[in-house]
């Protein structure tokens, strides 16, 4: 029933936009069925699914290591607070300073390279798993602490049965807000000093031809393919480690 | 119990506190004096009850015993950190996310986690719930567990902390029969800290009352036990809490 509502909204929605196309009769604002065209097109020459492919590896290692660093770091802050005295105020600066800027100086001192676009994802995102994480080290429930200490648990148990469970889901929580930020800011780093991938194809037609059609068509595939990320990965992840609420 | 001349039987404590001074925010402004002078040893296969007016120190003098808390004056043997000593909070702190038998198991030495305990599970009832998740129990069924957890270590004291507060009647008076079986068939001694005279009388061998702040030993009183029929129903668990309250009425 709710997936029936969806999906009449969803046609509606392609079925105004063809019909406001045929009015408008313009090349900026092409109909679904153009394309369509232009995704069936671009895929079949393979372009599309290569520069998808180089945007998803890049948005893949970057989000794994912002994750990695971000939730070592966070949990770190939580746990001691001297740490958290020194990097509280470089956290906050980072979390404040425009992905563009980040971006640009990634560009200058490192060079027009991958390392470079790597670097100023993770450098981006990191500090939002951090503050996630640092939450979550912070809310460790003292009852539970006590507990684990008078029944002596070692280490290894105490970080699979006690601490890891309970920061599971703000581990999750930045991955899903960390996911979409990534992609995103994938985007504007290819557009910016990327030779290839969806940021790329989208800066080239729009400056070169102002091929609506192709800018529409690359991001729908794209979002697409997050969209399907979230929903067969992440929340799936999300009803696991929520599984005994 | 008929427990003289069993062979190598060790008559000597399995607790000796020696309490002298605990002082909270001692340096501040208003340092708050908790326990002053409190000295109290338990036997071998004894029920000692700790029981004195709520805020009287009680919590603080468990906390001490069990290593939580190290800044006080005195002393406690054995060291809290040797193992033998079991304690049951009076929240029952399970893992949420982990079922009733992990959490029995994971609060064993990694060696002892794959022992049979079947029988343990079966003697506190919880053999149906064993792969369910805390959740879905009740306080009494949670409390059972945390209790399934502290007898699986097989200690020679256990502590119990307020264990059969806001139970109902049936429940906590099951409870103290499991607790005064497994004492009985185990020869491990309890400490337990209450503010309930009924759970007190009922179960304990010697009752140390304990005075308001700064806690100190007032009274050690021994009792026989048990004093009151073993409840078989919910019915006569009440009425036998009720005879304890009000004699007077029952007997009429």
């Amino acid at each position: 029933m709710g997936f029936a509502t969806r999906l009449v909204s969803v046609l509606v929605l392609l079925a105004a936009w063809q019909l406001a196309a045929g009015l408008a009769e313009s090349r900026l604002l092409p109909a679904p069925l153009t394309i369509l065209d232009f995704i069936v097109s671009e895929s079949a020459s393979g372009e599309l699914w290569r520069n998808v492919g180089l945007t998803l590896a890049r948005v893949g290692v970057s989000f794994l290591l912002a994750m990695v660093l971000g939730v070592v770091l966070g949990i770190a802050l939580g746990r001691w607070s001297a740490l958290n005295l020194v990097l509280d105020t470089p956290l906050l600066i980072l979390l404040n300073t425009p992905a563009l800027v980040i971006t640009v100086l990634a560009y200058i001192w490192v060079g027009l390279n991958e390392a470079a676009a790597v670097l100023a994802v993770v450098l981006n995102k990191l500090p939002n798993v951090a503050v996630i994480l640092r939450e979550g080290a912070r809310s460790l429930d003292p009852q539970l602490e006590e507990m684990a200490r008078t029944y002596r648990f070692d280490r290894r148990t105490w970080i699979a049965h006690v601490l890891v469970p309970q920061l599971q889901p703000f581990v999750v929580a930045a991955a899903r807000s960390g996911l979409s930020l990534a992609w995103k800011i994938v985007l504007v780093i290819e557009l910016l000093g990327r030779p290839n991938g969806v940021g790329f194809a989208i800066n080239f037609y729009f400056v070169q031809s102002l091929n609506v059609a192709a800018i529409v068509g690359y991001s729908v595939v794209f979002m697409s393919v997050m969209i399907a990320i979230d929903i067969l990965i992440l929340q799936r992840l999300e009803a696991y480690v929520r599984r005994w609420r | 119990m008929s427990d003289a001349g069993a062979e190598g039987l060790d008559r000597s404590p399995v607790l000796s506190v020696a309490i002298r001074r605990k002082v909270y925010g001692a340096g501040g402004p208003e340092p708050v004096e908790a326990v002053r002078d409190l000295a109290f040893s338990v036997a071998p296969a004894e029920i000692a009850c700790l029981i004195g007016p709520s805020g009287a120190g009680k919590t603080t003098t468990l906390r001490i015993l069990l290593g939580l808390d190290a800044d006080y004056e005195g002393s406690v043997t054995p060291d809290p950190d040797d193992a033998g000593i079991a304690m049951v909070f009076q929240e029952p702190r399970l893992l949420p996310w982990r079922t009733v038998e992990q959490n029995v198991r994971l609060a064993l030495p990694r060696a002892q986690r794959g022992r049979n305990l079947d029988s343990l599970f079966d003697s506190l009832g919880l053999a149906p719930w064993r792969g369910r998740f805390p959740r879905a129990l009740s306080l009494g069924m949670a409390r059972r567990v945390s209790l399934a957890r502290a007898l699986a270590q097989e200690p020679r004291l256990l502590i119990l902390d307020e264990p059969f507060v806001s139970l109902d009647d049936a429940s906590a008076a099951a409870l103290r029969s499991i607790v005064v079986d497994c004492v009985d068939s185990t020869r491990t001694s309890v400490l337990m800290v209450t503010h309930n005279v009924v759970e007190t009388i009922e179960m304990a061998d010697r009752l140390l009352l304990l005075s308001g702040r700064p806690a100190s030993l007032v009274a050690t009183i021994p009792l026989d036990r048990p004093r009151v029929e073993r409840p078989r129903s919910w019915i006569d668990a009440m009425r036998s809490d009720l005879a304890i309250r009000y004699p007077q009425i029952i007997a009429a």
